[in-house]
């Protein structure tokens, strides 16, 4: 008995610094932000209960709405995007190729960069004027536009994105294109999924491979049925990362639109809508509703995925 | 014979990787050696390369960078001591210690690592009002003294790699629970304080949203805040200079990088896999 309860202040003591942090940095504020979740809250005023006002305000306010699309689109074209050029460039790195430190250096480089500075570097290379990314595209536009002058009219009416993208286009300032904009710039932040699917390719045992070959499997059918089963909890894994943080995404567009939020609202976001009902509007306690509505998607996509994956999944020795 | 054409191929598609992820930052140093009247051109290497946009963008009004450094450095320097021994205290308790109750403790520490900040940003603001911290460093570092439940699991995981025979045996020679933790598990543990180490000075080093938050005034901005803000008013900076500055903020944690290249893969590595 006494042994329990000196283990029990011991243990208690140990992890003090957790469940302190705990209670009155996570707990405490989470109980104190679903209050004021049901209150108006002008933050130089005290608090006054409303019930769901905030809620029932969020269901109709259009650029609510907007932002929680934004984000989903976001999410629906980074997350797969980035997944399969993770995948690609880890299966790349994990042939038996020479200087693989190096590649694999370079891939990661761009994710020790600070936010706000890969947005300024970006804002550049994408500047529809002077920026190499047009540059390159009007290069390859001297060739192809021809090309697509003399395809037949109804197809090349149907890809007269193809000839925006040749001719240059105004990239963060359009409506169209803002979102592939930062898309693209969170491809460029690939590297740490590259670096964790090539850690579980290695986890592969070889003899999965040999077996495989022998039964004449074609390298697109070993990567298939090994390769993909192999990694599939390292997808699963950076799946829900990727859609947590797809949620969080805030200091990319806060830096790259100075004009925000951006050209027909196409790249404001649902955090950036929460920071400026909070610190810009002073609206706490509509902010506040709008956290908890986003924890509760989160968790709501997290088990989804958790869910539809229990299939897909295929655990090693369980 | 046949391997050949195949080899060339991967090799080929690495460096066109390798150059597509490194030349945006070698056109961000190209363009910040340019003079002025050079920006705009096309060309990549700078015809008449010089430091005149460093200068600026060291001592313009706009943008102190020695003063902002120092901040970053003060938020980083208070936040890690904390991050790193609070992280592993606990860890250890949760590793080594068997008390009631703490399988669901634990599990509930793993639960809170799906907690994004933004759910906590409003509350918490509140709470350093209320204390009245905003406007100080305070809000930026004292809360990584509690740790971070990410950073306790992967010590913990750490530590549970450890033999406790060290322990057992030291602990009859008569060495306390705090030296055994002192003196045998935190140096055997290196690799992995390294590795919470380094995330959290690129953590803090990076982030923009806690000190927009937080500072108000312009003499207490990080690099980070100090750039965004350099950036926002940009209409009469010029690109040579904003880009000096943003190769500023980033030369010293790409350093770090080159520097401790294996801690980071093996980091990025370890905590994707057991996750």
């Amino acid at each position: 008995m006494t042994t329990t309860r000196g283990s029990l202040l011991a243990g208690l003591l140990w992890t003090s610094p957790w469940w302190l942090g705990f209670l009155l940095l996570l707990a405490g504020p989470m109980a104190l932000s679903l209050y004021i979740s049901f209150c108006d809250y002008p933050l130089l005023q005290p608090p006054v209960l409303i019930g769901a006002d905030n809620y029932r305000q969020l269901a109709g306010d259009p650029v609510f709405h907007n932002t929680v699309a934004n984000t989903i689109v976001y999410a629906a074209l980074a997350i797969p995007l980035g997944t399969v050029l993770a995948i690609l460039l880890a299966v790349l790195l994990n042939q038996h190729v020479r200087g693989r430190a190096f590649f694999r250096a370079c891939i990661f480089v761009p994710t020790v960069v600070p936010l706000v500075a890969a947005g300024v570097v970006w804002m550049w290379l994408l500047n529809p004027e002077y920026g190499p990314v047009n540059q390159g595209l009007r290069a390859a536009g001297q060739l192809g536009l021809p090309a697509l002058d003399a395809l037949p009219v109804g197809l090349e009416s149907r890809l007269d994105w193809l000839r925006e993208l040749l001719s240059g286009p105004l990239w963060l300032e359009s409506p169209r294109w803002a979102m592939l904009a930062l898309v693209l710039v969170s491809l460029w932040f690939v590297g740490s999924p590259v670096v964790i699917y090539l850690a579980g390719l290695q986890e592969i045992p070889a003899e999965l491979y040999e077996a495989a070959e022998l039964d004449g499997a074609s390298a697109l059918r070993r990567f298939r049925h090994v390769t993909l089963p192999g990694l599939s909890p390292v997808i699963l894994f950076n799946v829900i990362i990727g859609i947590i943080t797809a949620w969080q995404v805030f200091a990319l567009p806060y830096v790259m639109w100075r004009t925000r939020p951006g050209p027909a609202r196409a790249t404001y976001f649902y955090t950036m809508y929460l920071f400026d009902n909070a610190f810009n509007y002073l609206k706490m306690g509509y902010a506040s509703a709008m956290a908890w509505i986003q924890l509760l998607i989160i968790l709501a996509l997290t088990g989804l995925v958790f869910l539809v994956s229990r299939r897909m999944v295929h655990y090693r020795g369980l | 014979m046949h391997v050949r054409p195949r080899r060339i191929a991967i090799y080929v598609l690495l460096t066109v990787a390798a150059a597509a992820f490194l030349l945006p930052l070698l056109w961000m140093l190209c363009v910040s050696l340019k003079p002025t009247p050079e920006v705009l051109q096309p060309h990549f290497l700078p015809r008449a390369p010089t430091l005149v946009p460093y200068r600026d963008a060291i001592r313009s009004e706009s943008f102190d960078f020695l003063l902002y450094a120092r901040n970053t450095l003060i938020i980083v320097t208070l936040s890690l001591i904390g991050m790193v021994l609070s992280s592993a205290i606990a860890a250890y308790g949760f590793a080594r210690i068997a008390f009631p109750g703490r399988g669901i403790m634990f599990t509930i520490c793993l639960a809170t690592m799906m907690i994004p900040f933004p759910v906590i940003m409003v509350p918490t603001y509140m709470i350093f009002k209320y204390l009245g911290w905003i406007g100080t460093f305070l809000p930026l570092w004292v809360p990584a003294w509690f740790g971070s439940a990410f950073n306790i699991f992967l010590l913990r995981q750490f530590f549970l790699g450890i033999p406790r025979e060290l322990e057992e045996s030291a602990m009859l020679d008569g060495c306390s629970r705090w030296g055994c933790f002192w003196r045998i598990m935190l140096p055997l543990s290196r690799p992995a304080l390294a590795v919470v180490a380094l995330f959290h000075v690129l953590t803090v080093w990076n982030d923009l949203l806690g000190p927009l938050i937080y500072l108000s005034h312009q003499d207490q901005f990080t690099l980070a805040l100090g750039l965004q803000f350099l950036q926002s008013r940009s209409g009469d900076t010029p690109w040579n200079q904003l880009m000096a500055a943003a190769t500023l903020i980033i030369l010293p944690v790409l350093a770090l990088f080159v520097l401790a290249q294996r801690s980071f893969i093996r980091g990025v590595a370890t905590t994707g896999l057991k996750g």
